[in-house]
């Protein structure tokens, strides 16, 4: 399915800058030596076997992780320890996770109107309308006071789309969202990421689901032992992967 | 857009210096932060104030000589009445000659509790019977009767009447807080009823209040010319309290196996009573094991009651000797701190064996 | 061939078949485990009547209207030696309630920080804290109130109490505290202190309201805080200091002035609160670890600060699991209070034991104070059956 280019800007600014990067989890080296550029409008897919770093990459993004040598400039923010760059970067970043990690004593609603009003300082009605806007783009509206507990996990992980998206990102991260769900729910939540694709907004994710690559991917990079291996545009990736590990890996997960 | 990485060849470095190793654990551990710094710092005062000031009483200027409390005459702790005393702590009013009788019983405990506990051992068909047999053959060895001398109760005292009460209170309120368990659960009303009140009564009200039943009361609810021994009395009341809290942690068991597994015996066949001994209660008793470990330790801690009514235990010895003329005023806390040492060496290991034993059996259902 | 037009065949009663047919059998069970029970409890209660009868003790509860002749010295009512039995009683209920109330406040206070300390990145501080719970969780409580007991009788005698700043004295009679004398003017700081606390309920509401009209937030802790505390310091610094303390003063022979805590209280009081603080630092702690870290970094990826994150998703969840444990320990706590009479602190236990040696009437007095006890424990269920209930988190 061929996806209409119509949304990449030609002049394309860097929003994401890795240069270097090295992460290492005690002695580990979970990271190493990364470069990565990301441009506004960007949709980068990133795969590889469990253990590659992976994860660990796009959550030093947000500052989930903290990187060692190296430097991520994100928007013009480089992160360090300063808790001032970090809160910047993160009002720019929205990430949504692999176990949803909604909050279960909240409804939908309060889910994603709890940021806008602690800390955007929304009044509550101007939230609760944001809220709702972004509940409809995500085709559920009328699970608004639910609790996550009353909702299956596709809704769960739209909602938690929905929530990222209420604080408006520029950049939003994908930690392996549909590996927790069931397989009928997979497509619903896809779905809802391509629509988002087609906004023009900057997506890196990381995923299993190839077809979803070849739809809305600009660059699909292979990642393992900590380091890319292999970018490319989509076509030329799944059709002509050029190292050893890279044919590996494909020939295991499209086997099926 | 079209890089191919030039470096995968498996390089990979060790990281920088001050993250890892003593170093990097220093920094993330004690000195991360500036309320962390000033905590490691306040710790390390406090372990001065502390240690140095222990250990030189406890150990370096004690006494360990003498005979009476005048002879300990440093500023350190007074230990001269450990060795005259020690068998008094360990062993209360029991004669001397018999301690053997107390150490074989113990030293029986062992073997009795891993026939219980361990399904594969050599001779697994005489252990069983030995564990059941085990109450009966502790109680002849510490009371006599059948060609050992007999020794009344009344002698019993020390530590060794601590885990005589503990032990005899759980290893019986297991059955009791079994049927409890089961009569909780049960579809009958008048049973689930009875069993409730039971179990909610006990728990509700303190150990001390049953031990005054155990003392002044029982005896009214016997026919006249029918008297119990007090240590028998005592022992039934903290069986009957053991048993109402064994009863929730077995509770807890029967709740945690699968319907399946009630409704396999059904369809099996098997009656009520069966599906119970057979399928239900071995499960439900290995996952309560941490439970009725924890009320082990708490029942045990309890046992420490008695001196309230009169009896001698460790604690109460060491309350006999800080009031003696001879050692008065002189080994308060050291007679406190051997008593509590006591007790601490026992809980805290059972407590770490039955955490271990918890992740044990944790791992086993995965 | 005749169709029997019912479905069930008709058997031949038997009376076998009370006992097979799974209806009836259950009713026998009961019916015979009732009657069972009726007839232990005849056999006990004619037991008792004739041993009471044979022992010459009466029976009744209408001792309670006897005097009692005994003394009571650390009280919080009225009492004298010819005071009634019953009104021993009953000051014993409250000597046990407020040694209860005393403890369940600093053994919450104590177990939380430790608790939370014991999470602390830092490695020393976090094993001392646990040393200390490991060690005080293994060691009996009796032995514990025992000890602080007698470290507390072995303090000097009045004449050389041992001073805090010149205003609390420790002897071994116990701890002399100043007490507060209300002049005239008193009423008028202490009033300033209760508007303050409605005040700042009331602004805690409005603040609210206008944060989800406008979004904006007031520093309310801050206001609370004035409102609270400095409000009326300075009405009373204005006002010439109408409340008073009277500090005791070494006299000849003795303190004069001020009131005094029996050492038994405060070692009840310590080795209670120690003691349970180091199984509440547990329930912190396991509670606060039941809140997985998935739901910290959705907060912090959202960008929500470390302390909105503690306030409105960490601790809303850890309480639930806190609170039913907490209240097992505070119910716990009370009853472990009962141990009082072990060191002579007159608590319910220990009076009804003085009593039922003087009045011989010795199931009425413990059947009292298990009431006493039981009425505790079923309050304390049921709060916690409907706080479960309340704060159950809504599923499928």
């Amino acid at each position: 399915m061929a996806r209409s280019k119509k949304n990449q800007p030609k002049t394309a600014k860097n929003v994401i800058e890795i240069t270097a990067l090295n992460k290492w989890f005690g002695n580990f080296h979970v990271l190493q030596d990364i470069d990565l550029t990301v441009s506004q409008g960007e949709k980068i897919i990133i795969c590889g076997p469990s253990g590659s770093g992976k994860s660990t990459l796009i959550r030093c993004i947000n500052r989930l992780e903290e990187h060692q040598e190296g430097s991520i400039i994100v928007n013009g923010t480089e992160l360090s320890h300063d808790l001032k760059d970090i809160d910047a970067v993160r009002s720019e970043v929205g990430m949504v996770f692999q176990s949803f990690n909604l909050f279960p004593h909240l409804t939908a609603l309060e889910n994603c109107t709890l940021a806008l009003i602690w800390v955007r300082k929304r009044p509550k009605a101007e939230a609760e309308a944001v809220a709702m806007e972004y509940l409809e783009r995500v085709k559920i509206p009328e699970q608004a006071q639910k609790y996550p507990g009353q909702l299956s996990g596709g809704q769960q992980q739209r909602v938690a789309i929905a929530r990222s998206l209420c604080m408006n990102p520029k950049i939003m991260l994908f930690d392996e969202p549909t590996s927790a769900l069931d397989p009928e729910m997979i497509k619903e939540v896809l779905d809802t990421m391509i629509e988002l694709a087609e906004t023009g907004m900057t997506m890196l994710c990381v995923t299993h689901e190839m077809g979803f690559a070849k739809t809305v991917a600009d660059r699909v990079i292979f990642m393992d032992e900590g380091q890319i291996v292999e970018e490319n545009e989509p076509n030329k990736f799944f059709t002509k992967p050029k190292h050893e590990r890279t044919k590996l890996f494909l020939s295991q997960i499209l086997a099926h | 857009m079209n890089t191919t990485n030039l470096n995968y060849s498996g390089k990979s470095r060790p990281p920088p210096a001050n993250t890892v190793g003593i170093v990097g654990w220093v920094r993330a551990n004690l000195f991360s932060g500036p309320l962390n710094t000033f905590l490691t710092f306040f710790s390390c005062y406090l372990l001065w104030l502390i240690i140095p000031p222990l250990l030189d009483w406890t150990v370096f200027s004690a006494d360990f000589t003498g005979n009476v409390g005048r002879d300990c005459t440093t500023e350190g702790a007074c230990w001269a009445w450990l060795d005259q005393r020690i068998a008094q702590f360990l062993y209360g009013f029991y004669p001397a000659e018999a301690y053997w009788r107390v150490n074989l019983t113990i030293l029986l405990l062992f073997p009795a509790l891993a026939y219980v506990l361990f399904d594969n051992l050599p001779f697994s068909a005489y252990g069983r019977w030995f564990s059941v047999a085990y109450p009966f053959i502790a109680a002849f060895l510490l009371v006599g009767g059948f060609g050992l001398t007999g020794i009344t109760t009344d002698k019993f005292g020390g530590f060794m009447l601590n885990l005589v009460a503990g032990l005899s209170g759980i290893i019986l309120s297991l059955p009791i807080g079994i049927l409890l368990a089961l009569g909780r659960q049960s579809k009958l009303p008048a049973i689930r009823i009875l069993s409730v009140t039971f179990i909610e009564f006990i728990r509700g009200v303190p150990l001390i209040t049953l031990l005054f039943v155990a003392v002044i009361i029982l005896q009214l609810f016997l026919p006249p010319d029918v008297s119990l021994d007090q240590l028998v009395r005592v022992m039934i009341m903290i069986t009957l309290f053991a048993s109402a809290y064994m009863a929730e942690v077995i509770r807890g068991g029967l709740q945690a196996i699968p319907n399946g597994q009630y409704e396999a015996g059904q369809a099996m066949g098997l009656s009520y009573w069966q599906s119970m001994r057979l399928i239900i209660l071995p499960q439900a008793l290995k996952i309560s094991i941490p439970g009725i470990v924890n009320t082990f330790i708490g029942l045990f801690k309890d046992t420490t009651l008695v001196i309230i009514i009169g009896l001698f235990d460790i604690l109460g010895q060491a309350r006999v000797l800080q009031t003696n003329p001879d050692w008065m005023g002189k080994v308060d806390h050291e007679t406190f701190l051997l008593a509590a040492i006591f007790f601490f060496i026992i809980c805290f290991s059972i407590s770490r064996y039955s955490i271990n034993l918890e992740k044990r059996l944790d791992t086993n259902r995965e | 061939m005749a169709r029997n037009g019912k479905q069930t065949q008709s058997k031949a009663f038997r009376l076998i078949n009370l006992w097979t047919d799974e209806r009836s059998r259950g009713l026998i069970f009961q019916f015979a485990l009732v009657l069972g029970l009726f007839i232990f409890i005849a056999f006990i209660v004619s037991n008792t009547i004739q041993n009471l009868k044979t022992a010459g003790m009466a029976s009744g509860y209408d001792f309670i209207f006897d005097t009692a002749s005994f003394d009571i010295n650390q009280r919080l009512i009225e009492y004298s030696s010819t005071s009634t039995y019953g009104r021993a009683i009953i000051v014993g209920g409250l000597n046990t309630i407020v040694v209860a109330i005393f403890g369940i406040f600093a053994s919450t206070v104590i177990g939380f920080i430790a608790g939370i300390l014991r999470l602390s990145s830092n490695f020393l501080i976090s094993r001392l804290v646990s040393v200390y719970v490991e060690f005080i969780r293994n060691v009996p409580v009796l032995l514990q109130i025992i000890f602080w007991w007698v470290i507390l009788l072995a303090l000097p005698k009045v004449r050389q109490s041992l001073s805090i700043g010149d205003s609390i004295f420790l002897n071994n009679r116990g701890v002399r505290l100043p007490s507060p004398i209300f002049e005239d003017g008193s009423l008028l700081v202490l009033s300033a202190f209760i508007i303050g606390i409605l005040l700042s309920l009331g602004i805690k509401i409005w603040s609210k309201r206008r944060q989800e009209l406008t979004g904006e937030t007031l520093p309310v802790g801050i206001i609370s805080i004035i409102l609270i505390v400095v409000l009326p310091v300075l009405i009373y610094k204005l006002s010439g200091q109408p409340i008073g303390l009277e500090t005791p003063v070494r006299g000849k022979f003795n303190l004069r002035g001020g009131f005094n805590v029996t050492p038994e209280f405060v070692a009840l009081w310590l080795a209670l609160s120690t003691y349970t603080a180091a199984f509440i630092s547990e329930i912190v702690r396991s509670g606060i670890l039941s809140v997985s870290t998935g739901q910290k970094e959705a907060a912090r990826a959202l960008g929500l600060k470390q302390n909105i994150t503690m306030k409105k998703i960490v601790l809303p969840q850890a309480l639930r699991v806190i609170i039913p444990p907490l209240t097992s320990q505070y119910l716990n706590l009370t009853k472990n209070s009962s141990l009082a009479v072990a060191i002579g602190y007159q608590d319910i236990v220990s009076i009804g034991d003085t009593v039922l040696n003087q009045s011989g009437r010795v199931l009425e007095v413990i059947s009292i104070f298990m009431v006493f006890y039981l009425t505790l424990s079923l309050i304390t269920s049921a709060f916690m059956n409907w706080y479960n209930k309340k704060i159950k988190l809504v599923e499928r």
